[in-house]
């Protein structure tokens, strides 16, 4: 039996680099992707957690975050979609004035 | 046993190096592919865990339908001159040495209890139906959160169509 | 030889063996269904269709592979390239994946997952991803343009084939082929006429999926060169041929499997036995259809034309009673041979059947615009499909709680879906034709 531990440390390798590609990455693109990795990581926590209670709440749990995952992303590329269409730019550097 | 072990390493592995890549590619495309790869491995990660109802809903949802909505808003707003500038941003290093800090504390607090969680194996297995126990848990005990994911999903669908339509 | 193999990788080693024959016969029983394709259309345009290549032109697939595979491989300068290596392999890839989910008997499938359906579902939806990447990595407008199509296509279609699927699963109670198959067996009907609409719904959806004519707009001829198809030539187009053809047998699989029974023979619950045997009548039904087919055969041998032909049309026949008489010989052979051979007889037949359809309205139907394509999928077939999960679910809950028959509930059902359908139809004015010359006349 793989020992509990593994599967703690890969969903928290996973979720460092996905903090990493947000905070340092200028492509909103990116960024969102990053943030679909940090909600896997957490995701892989979760089944790890239900197999060792043998419970299925933390599946449970585990959909309702791919919910919530695909309608953040449905509306955050909408944002972007928007602001591609105003600022002619996807790099977030660049898109730091409300008004010109 | 061996199997199990091989199985988790190779999973684990392709998740991490599919996971670093896709943060430092400089195509955005590439970092898709990447994306996806990482979730595949993920997906394959929950069905070791038997969890064979996530295992696929992660393949049919997030790979099947957010990634290609991301494949396709890419392609919509992809520039070729991005390609040429910059890919990191000015707070890289102190950025990066934040997370990695973060991570390291979180990683002293698992090495200081590692070894007190243990899988009980065969002794108390998962229920044998997997997917009627899933359904059977949304369906009675979450119904009130599956509800507000379903009026949730509802609201983003229309302020997606909102939001990306043209001003006529 | 289970003291040659050693225990452990014993559970690994049949499907790991039906793996490798499906792998290994399916480019070949591709390229016949390629064939088959047009001779069936030349039939139906009252010609002859490839008739050079060997007799009868039964060497033209072999022919067109041989070819396909000496041509030269153009890869654009510009494109992507390990994308543009990449996209075939993947619709491949996920296209033979769908197939091992796929039970062509009794205990002829590579896996009986637990959540098999939605396994091939899962592997139909990540062939998308083959497509999109194609059309990007060409690095060419036209090849994006029906890249992006295409997969909106898919998508859009994908929704309401699960929507129709979900009609028949109510019924069946399980995602696992064989107790869907099983489901059937029980109840004794088959869940095409359970629930017609599923079964139309999915019909209709499954062409889109697979991009077949009516809804062949992104890799037409005629239209937007060949979508995403265009940049690719030579063994690379010759992958993803396969993969489309692969994917109407998966998506044949999927129906049979779900609306047409399986493996199991019409009538499976009936039992009469000849006199004091115990071999069932509709157990020879088969080998008279093989028969048949060699009666005709023979039938036709003299009115051939050339020599070659004759002796073609005399082998053909002499395979069809040897098939008949294999049908016929494994009644007498163990239970387990019988139901195995008579069950792949039976998928087999209705999958052929099926994609004969398929076939059919390739040939019979105008195809549709894009614009039209998205609207008959998200302004009909969804809602429809919508309303068909509810009738059926309602339908199943007055079966139980007033104890009439399932088949009678359900057959009660079909009429307010049936009036949402004419509904629907009707009610979309955008969709029907003569709305631009309405618009001009200055209204």
């Amino acid at each position: 039996m793989i020992p509990v531990d593994l599967y703690l440390f890969l969903s928290l390798a996973l979720f460092i680099i996905g903090v990493i590609g947000v905070l340092t990455r200028r492509n909103v693109i990116v960024i969102l992707m990053s943030i679909e990795l940090i909600l896997n990581a957490v995701n892989i926590n979760l089944i790890a957690f239900s197999r060792m209670w043998s419970s299925v709440d933390g599946q449970v749990f585990a959909i309702f975050i791919i919910t919530d995952a695909a309608a953040e992303a449905v509306v955050g590329l909408g944002i972007i979609l928007a602001l591609f269409r105003n600022r002619e730019t996807v790099l977030a550097d660049e898109m730091d004035m409300l008004k010109w | 046993m061996l199997l199990n072990s091989i199985l988790f390493d190779f999973l684990a592995g392709l998740a991490v190096v599919s996971a670093i890549l896709m943060v430092t590619r400089r195509n955005v495309v590439h970092s898709a592919v990447f994306l996806i790869g990482t979730l595949v491995a993920t997906a394959g990660i929950f069905l070791q865990l038997q969890a064979e109802f996530l295992f696929v809903v992660q393949i049919i949802l997030y790979v099947g339908g957010i990634m290609v909505l991301f494949v396709f808003v890419i392609m919509l707003v992809n520039l070729d001159v991005t390609l040429r500038f910059p890919q990191f941003n000015r707070q890289k290093f102190v950025a990066g040495a934040l997370a990695i800090a973060l991570g390291g504390q979180v990683f002293a607090a698992y090495w200081i209890g590692h070894g007190a969680l243990h899988f009980k194996g065969s002794s108390s297995p998962m229920p044998a139906k997997n997917t009627e126990a899933v359904g059977q848990a949304l369906f009675q005990h979450y119904m009130l959160p599956f509800e507000i994911a379903s009026i949730l999903l509802l609201v983003a669908m229309i302020g997606a169509v909102v939001m990306a339509k043209r001003r006529v | 030889m289970g003291h040659l193999i050693p225990q452990s990788i014993m559970p690994y080693v049949l499907p790991t063996f039906y793996g490798i024959i499906i792998v290994l016969l399916l480019p070949l029983v591709s390229g016949y269904i390629v064939l088959v394709e047009r001779k069936i259309m030349a039939d139906m345009q009252v010609r002859l269709g490839p008739m050079r290549v060997g007799p009868h032109g039964l060497l033209q697939p072999i022919a067109d592979a041989l070819k396909l595979l000496i041509k030269e491989d153009i890869i654009p300068t510009s494109a992507d390239q390990l994308l543009f290596w990449f996209a075939p392999v993947v619709t491949v890839t996920m296209a033979m994946i769908a197939l091992s989910g796929l039970p062509f008997g009794p205990a002829f499938q590579v896996a009986d997952l637990n959540v098999g359906l939605l396994f091939i579902l899962a592997a139909s939806s990540l062939g998308i991803y083959g497509i999109v990447l194609g059309g990007w990595a060409s690095n060419s407008h036209y090849s994006l343009l029906g890249a992006l199509r295409s997969a909106a296509q898919l998508v859009s279609y994908e929704t309401a084939a699960g929507l129709g699927l979900i009609s028949a699963l109510l019924l069946a109670g399980s995602l696992s082929m064989k107790s869907i198959v099983q489901a059937q067996n029980d109840q004794g009907v088959w869940f095409a006429f359970f629930v017609p609409f599923g079964f139309f719904i999915y019909f209709v959806a499954s062409i889109a999926e697979t991009n077949r004519a009516p809804f062949d707009l992104p890799e037409a001829e005629s239209e937007l060169v060949a979508g995403y198809m265009t940049e690719y030539s030579g063994f690379r187009w010759a992958l993803y041929f396969l993969a489309e053809y692969t994917n109407m047998i998966v998506v044949a699989g999927i129906a049979t499997t779900l609306f047409l029974g399986g493996w199991l023979r019409p009538f499976a619950r009936e039992h009469s036995y000849f006199p004091g045997t115990s071999i069932e009548f509709l157990d020879l039904l088969p080998a008279l259809i093989f028969l048949a087919i060699a009666g005709y055969c023979f039938w036709r041998t003299p009115r051939q034309p050339v020599y070659v032909q004759k002796l073609v049309m005399a082998a053909v026949g002499a395979l069809c009673v040897l098939l008949a008489g294999t049908m016929a010989g494994s009644l007498f052979a163990p239970e387990a041979v019988r139901l195995g051979i008579h069950g792949a007889f039976w998928f087999i037949a209705k999958v052929g059947a099926y994609i004969y359809c398929f076939l059919w309205v390739r040939f019979t139907f105008p195809r549709y615009r894009f614009d039209q394509l998205m609207r008959l999928g998200w302004r009909f077939l969804i809602p429809l499909a919508l309303v068909n999960v509810v009738g059926v679910g309602v339908g199943i809950v007055i079966s139980q709680t007033w104890g009439l028959s399932p088949f009678f509930s359900q057959m009660v059902m079909c009429v307010p879906t049936l009036g949402a359908a004419f509904w629907l139809a009707a009610s979309d004015k955008e969709g029907q034709s003569g709305t631009e010359v309405r618009a001009a006349d200055g209204e």
